[in-house]
């Protein structure tokens, strides 16, 4: 990706510029400073005051001040009390956590031991995705490295402060992102959430009180400390300080990681850094937040990126992935692919996110096939409130937000699905018929010869046939035809 | 009313144990020791989760109700060239579900099996964060980016004496 | 403890720190409704998973609606219990729970007794807004309990007594979202698993998921039977109960109706299970005497604690988890089992009938009990010594079936000589009660004395495991006494490391023993109604003239005439069985194809 002047790199800072398996690269840029001096100048209530003074949220997706829940679980009394790394990045769409740790394993490995020494805890646990063998790998050389170095273990710079750091697998569970869950399958157990309050700082891992921050969020701290609060206070907005990592996909020129001060426009983001719409395409949404957040339209793209403004645009920062999308797509298709993914990733734990997703699935899937009526938009909306409202964990309470900012933003068309049994991009399989147009055929045979299901009937040189009642609408047909000759309606 | 039997080899019996010893034999350590077995086994077959029950102390019914919990273990072996097709996001908008029914059409098998000869086995993964190669599909350990319909065979084909 | 202040339906109250939202309002006489929630206080069962969300409430100033049994109050909170919000939302949940339950209400086993459908009335549902796909799964037929999880709502109960309460752990959550469900292993069926068919899990359930499999048709065949002689015996806690079926308050003793219907039910003889009772003191008392005495004698060899061996939930449950220690429990039969045996002898004699001429039913507060009497060791030549086994709610709808007014019966008497019994006998419904009644018999036999006092208070109570030394003539009997098979684990594991000092353990499966039955009326998660019950069952022990075992003339006839002696040869060969290790056995398997 080219390096644009709207990026700037705190979280990312050595990804790509040091050896992520060499501790002396890591070292030689400012690495293990910061735990150092918080260490040995820091009181762990100063430490935490400068987290909660620059001003850092969560990146996991909550957006929860970071120095504030330190605070807390600072403040629990206990004999053990743990630092958890959520690596268990589920969002499709989004890699950063993946870049952070294969890229700049130490700088999670020092903001987690300046976490321990916060809140008072020795040990530490980094829930990782065993889907990321190579992040894995990475992460254990540099916990040997950091152990050898005698920056994990017992009385780390000679202040008779002990901390280290355990691995723990994912299983391939979305809602293992929710902290509670993610603390129930470290314990060994099925990955449902429990309901907070208790919060995790107060019992978490084994009961004891647990501090859980993703791997961004980790990554922004050495940085703090080393560039002081104040200077990353004076990145991004107000109440969002900072950067965000991105991870630019869908319809777009530029795809990859991208990281810019919280506050830059949706427009700058996929116009200027993403390099625009793939093919000279039309923009139509863009869906932040990953699988629970909302598509944001056009009217959007000049609102400032931070936590407060996404919610109120009906979307949410989430973890950070963001895919664009273009005229071809359906946004009724877009936001019943969506809740095929909370279907399957819902614990079954609670009732309205266990079978009123479903349900949302099932409404969504029959208006896509042209069988939806205007009372079927009414139940969408009354259902997806509801599991709003009442879902136990941070799952239910925002899968529906993909169908309720469709819904919101692009209204036409689910009525155009609806009342016209017409899907305007041309998506929705059950909707569409591709025919040839006599007029063009030429009878080269190419479209015969490409159709999966052999149901293009024609002599050479004569005019072919679609058979209706085969046609699987792959589209093969009318992609391989070069005469103009299929028609999509 | 006669006891509760299962059937296991020698050998498998003893690497089992080991798995679970090298954990200290603790519950909290179930879904590591799921790992490792799946690791050497493959799969999770119902022997292989009864020894584990038993030597970590918990229920066999418990068990199943994790190994069935996570979408990473699997009850059914795989075929010897696992083909995942990453269904995230990126890749669904750029057409990995034509991919997808292309794989199932050309092997006749649905997501989740292995084909009879349990040459290839078909199974849908979320993100493995290669978004930029949309729609992506590994062949075992190997990447395939921008995969489209009609390239589905000639991958297929590289591994047709494999 | 801190008072706080919260305002519900703009109503003040001032309840402690730590009280639930659901707790706050019960005090102001404000019902939410619950469904997964489950609080048995006085046995220190509690499950909110907060899971169903039926009890959402309103909080001022909190961005979602709030599961009032898991929300602790806070000073100054503002609570709405039935705003347009919360009601449209509790409707909605309502719809999608039953938009995934078959709609078989008319013909469901639970109708009329079924939570969930009591909430769709209570919510007022009179249409499903939401319809889609059902989950279906595979009925599961096992000797005692039918599952058909087609009707599980996921309120999570079952499992939380299976693993937490009994430690059992045949149940556990399986697959995740819609999918989810609660199951055995490998989805096997009941009795391919270690259940104990303790029935726990049928008693929670709220639903027609878990239910006991239904005898009483193979009974109306029998009673229609000519060539049949119909005898029925009455477990000592169904008289206790029984009438909740009937609209009567918790603890109101039924005994005397409940003889009343079964002989308008034509049963041939009606006996009584209580005899059956003493007679089992009979045995085991002699046990426990016996190894007593060997113990005193100085023989180290001599296994004590004895275990008492009435509940077939609790054996099961030892043969299963703690095989090696299966030479520990008394030999005795069950109540149930001695009575099938000495009926289809003894009796069989007196009234000169082949044993294949009669049918012994029994009535039971057990779900338990109808996988007992499958047991090959309970039978001869193919015969069963009980034929069938009828929970107490089976009984009341063959009273209800045959137009019988229960409420109106006269009170009648048992039958001789098997309804003979004493208050030793009634007490075995309870919790503590079979130790009391060893205990009773026991101190005379022992001392050669008359009991100054007969109620034994120190073994009575509702705490799940309970100690208590007895003076036996300057000799500590020390007794242990727990209910609830996770309780009973605790004392197992002290005995299996050698550290249990006890010389006599009674244990019943099922909290509270026999009264908090699989097979009883439902408690619908009310504790209370079981301490009323246990109050019933003492109340019908110091009315009855005779209140030791030993004491019974039938039993003491029954000896003369058949048996000999306690521990004799007939004795043993009638009224004591075997264990077996049933505990979960790796096999290895010999495979030529390794080496290839």
């Amino acid at each position: 990706m080219s390096e644009n002047i709207k990026q700037i790199r705190v979280a990312l800072r050595n990804c790509g510029f040091i050896n992520p398996e060499s501790i002396d690269e890591y070292i030689a840029a400012d690495g293990y400073e910061a735990l150092g001096r918080v260490l040995t100048e820091k009181t762990p209530e100063e430490a935490t005051k400068e987290i909660i003074d620059s001003g850092l949220r969560g990146r996991g997706g909550g957006g929860f001040p970071t120095g504030v829940k330190w605070d807390i679980a600072r403040k629990v009394e206990s004999d053990q009390k743990y630092v958890v790394c959520n690596a268990d990045e589920g969002d499709p769409g989004a890699f950063m956590d993946r870049s952070i740790l294969e890229g700049d394993p130490h700088s999670v490995i020092e903001a987690m031991a300046i976490n321990g020494y916060c809140i008072g805890a020795d040990k530490g646990l980094v829930y990782i995705r065993a889907e990321y063998p190579l992040a894995i790998e990475r992460l254990k050389t540099a916990l040997d490295q950091a152990r050898e170095y005698g920056l994990l273990g017992e009385d780390i710079f000679g202040t008779g402060f002990n901390f280290d750091i355990e691995i723990r697998y994912g299983a391939g569970a979305f809602v293992c992102g929710e902290e509670t869950a993610l603390i129930n399958s470290m314990e060994g157990h099925r990955g449902e959430p429990t309901f907070k309050p208790p919060f995790p700082a107060q019992s978490g891992y084994l009961g004891k009180p647990t501090n859980v921050n993703n791997v961004e969020t980790f990554a922004n701290i050495p940085v703090i400390f080393n560039k002081g609060a104040e200077w990353f206070a004076s990145i991004g907005t107000e109440k969002s300080t900072g950067t965000k990592v991105f991870a630019l996909a869908g319809k777009i020129n530029n795809v990859g990681l991208i990281e810019v001060p919280m506050g830059t426009t949706l427009r700058e983001v996929i116009f200027e850094i993403g390099g625009g719409i793939k093919d000279g395409k039309k923009f139509k949404s863009v869906q932040t937040g990953g699988p629970s957040g909302g598509c944001l339209t056009e009217k959007h793209l000049d609102t400032p990126i931070d936590f407060d403004n996404l919610l109120e645009s009906g979307s949410m920062m989430g973890s950070g992935g963001m895919i664009v999308m273009d005229e071809d797509d359906c946004m009724v298709s877009v936001a019943r692919f969506y809740l095929d993914f909370t279907v399957e990733e819902s614990c079954g734990k609670c009732t309205p996110c266990r079978v009123g997703n479903k349900r949302l699935y099932e409404l969504l899937d029959i208006i896509s096939k042209g069988n939806g009526s205007n009372n079927d938009l009414d139940k969408l909306r009354n259902l997806g409130e509801v599991i709003i409202d009442t879902s136990l964990c941070g799952l239910g309470q925002t899968s529906p937000n993909p169908v309720l900012s469709t819904m919101d933003n692009f209204w036409d068309e689910y009525l155009a699905h609806v009342e016209d049994q017409r899907c305007p991009a041309g998506q929705c399989k059950d909707l569409i018929r591709y025919e040839v147009i006599e007029e063009n055929c030429v009878g080269c045979t190419a479209c015969a010869r490409n159709c999966p299901v052999n149901c293009i009937s024609g002599e050479r040189k004569e005019i072919h046939h679609i058979d209706q009642s085969l046609c699987i609408k792959c589209g093969a047909c009318f992609e391989k035809c070069r005469f103009n000759a299929i028609s999509v309606s | 009313m006669s006891a509760i039997k299962i059937k296991l080899r020698e050998n498998d019996l003893q690497q089992l144990k080991e798995v679970c010893s090298s954990f200290n034999n603790e519950a909290g350590e179930l879904i590591n020791v799921l790992h490792k077995a799946q690791s050497i086994f493959g799969y999770l077959p119902a022997e292989v989760q009864e020894v584990i029950a038993k030597e970590l102390n918990v229920s066999v019914a418990k068990v199943y109700g994790v190994v069935t919990f996570y979408s990473f273990f699997t009850m059914v072996p795989r075929g010897r060239h696992p083909i995942s097709i990453c269904t995230g996001t990126a890749c669904y908008v750029r057409g990995a579900e034509k991919v997808l029914d292309e794989f199932k059409r050309i092997l006749k098998v649905p997501v989740g099996e292995a084909t009879p000869d349990g040459k290839f086995s078909i199974t849908g993964l979320r993100c493995v964060g290669a978004c930029g190669l949309a729609p992506v599909v590994l062949v075992g350990d190997k990447t395939y980016g921008r995969v489209a319909p009609d390239g589905v065979k000639e991958i297929l084909k590289e591994y047709e004496d494999k | 403890m801190e008072k706080i202040k919260v305002k519900i339906d703009n109503r003040l109250v001032e309840v402690e720190k730590g009280t639930t939202i659901l707790e706050a309002a019960r005090k102001l006489d404000v019902n939410i409704p619950t469904l997964c929630y489950m609080n048995l206080g006085d046995m220190d069962i509690e499950h909110r998973p907060g899971g169903c969300r039926i009890c959402v409430v309103e909080v001022e100033g909190r961005r979602n609606l709030a599961p009032s049994c898991a929300t602790d109050c806070h000073d100054g909170m503002e609570v709405k219990t039935h705003s347009i919000r919360v009601l449209n939302a509790r409707r909605t949940v309502m719809e999608l729970m039953l938009s995934d339950h078959p709609f078989e209400c008319l013909t469901c086993a639970k109708s009329g007794k079924c939570d969930l459908q009591s909430m769709a009335i209570k919510l007022g549902i009179r249409d499903i807004h939401y319809q889609g796909e059902k989950s279906t799964y595979k009925p599961d037929f096992s000797p005692a309990i039918l599952r058909d999880m087609d009707k599980c709502i996921m309120c999570r109960r079952c499992e939380k007594m299976c693993n937490e309460v009994q430690t059992v752990g045949v149940l556990s959550g399986i697959y995740r979202g819609f999918e989810a469900v609660v199951a055995p292993a490998f989805e096997r069926d009941l009795d391919h698993s270690e259940c104990t068919y303790c029935g726990q899990c049928v008693a929670v359930c709220p639903t027609a998921a878990l239910t006991e499999v239904d005898h009483t048709n193979q009974v109306l065949r029998a009673l229609a039977d000519p060539a049949k002689t119909v005898v029925v015996q009455t477990a000592p806690a169904v008289r206790a109960a029984l009438g909740e079926e009937f609209g009567m308050e918790p603890g109101t003793l039924v005994t005397g109706k409940m003889v009343a219907a079964l002989r308008q039910l034509e049963f041939d003889y009606v006996f009584d299970t209580d005899f059956a009772a003493d007679l089992t003191i009979m045995e085991e008392g002699a046990e426990i005497l016996g190894r007593l005495g060997k113990f005193l004698a100085g023989d180290k060899d001599v296994k004590l604690p004895v275990l008492t061996s009435c509940c077939p939930g609790w054996v099961s449950f030892f043969e299963y988890h703690f095989p090696d220690q299966r030479d520990i429990p008394s030999t005795a039969r069950s109540p149930q089992q001695m009575f099938g045996a000495v009926a289809k002898t003894w009796f069989a004699e007196k009234i000169k009938k082949d044993r294949k001429d009669m049918v012994v039913v029994s009535i039971m507060p057990c779900v338990a009990k109808k996988y007992e009497c499958t047991r090959e060791e309970f039978a001869t030549g193919g015969n069963p010594d009980v034929d069938y086994s009828l929970s107490t709610r089976e009984l009341a709808n063959l009273i209800k079936r045959a137009n019988i007014d229960f409420n109106k019966l006269p009170d009648e008497d048992f039958d001789g000589p098997m309804g003979e019994s004493t208050g030793a006998g009634v007490i075995f419904g309870t919790t503590g009660g079979v130790i009391e009644a060893a205990t009773r018999s026991a101190y005379e036999i022992y001392t050669k004395k008359p009991l100054d006092k007969v109620d034994f208070k120190q073994l009575r109570g509702m705490e799940g495991i309970r100690e208590a030394t007895v003076d036996f003539n300057g000799f500590p009997l020390k007794i242990g006494i727990a209910h609830g098979l996770g309780n009973a684990r605790k004392l197992l594991e002290n005995i299996r490391a050698g550290k249990s000092e006890f010389h006599a353990i009674e244990i019943m499966a099922c909290p509270g023993g026999c009264i908090g039955g699989g097979g009883q009326p439902l408690h619908h998660g009310n504790s209370e109604i079981l301490k009323a019950r246990q109050k019933a069952i003492y109340r019908e022990d110091s009315g009855k003239p005779i209140r030791k075992s030993h004491e019974n003339p039938s039993i003491i006839k029954l000896y003369e005439e058949y048996l000999g002696e306690p521990l004799g040869e007939k004795a043993h060969q009638l009224l004591h069985t075997r264990y077996f290790d049933r505990g979960r056995e790796i096999v290895i398997e010999a495979d030529v194809k390794e080496e290839q």
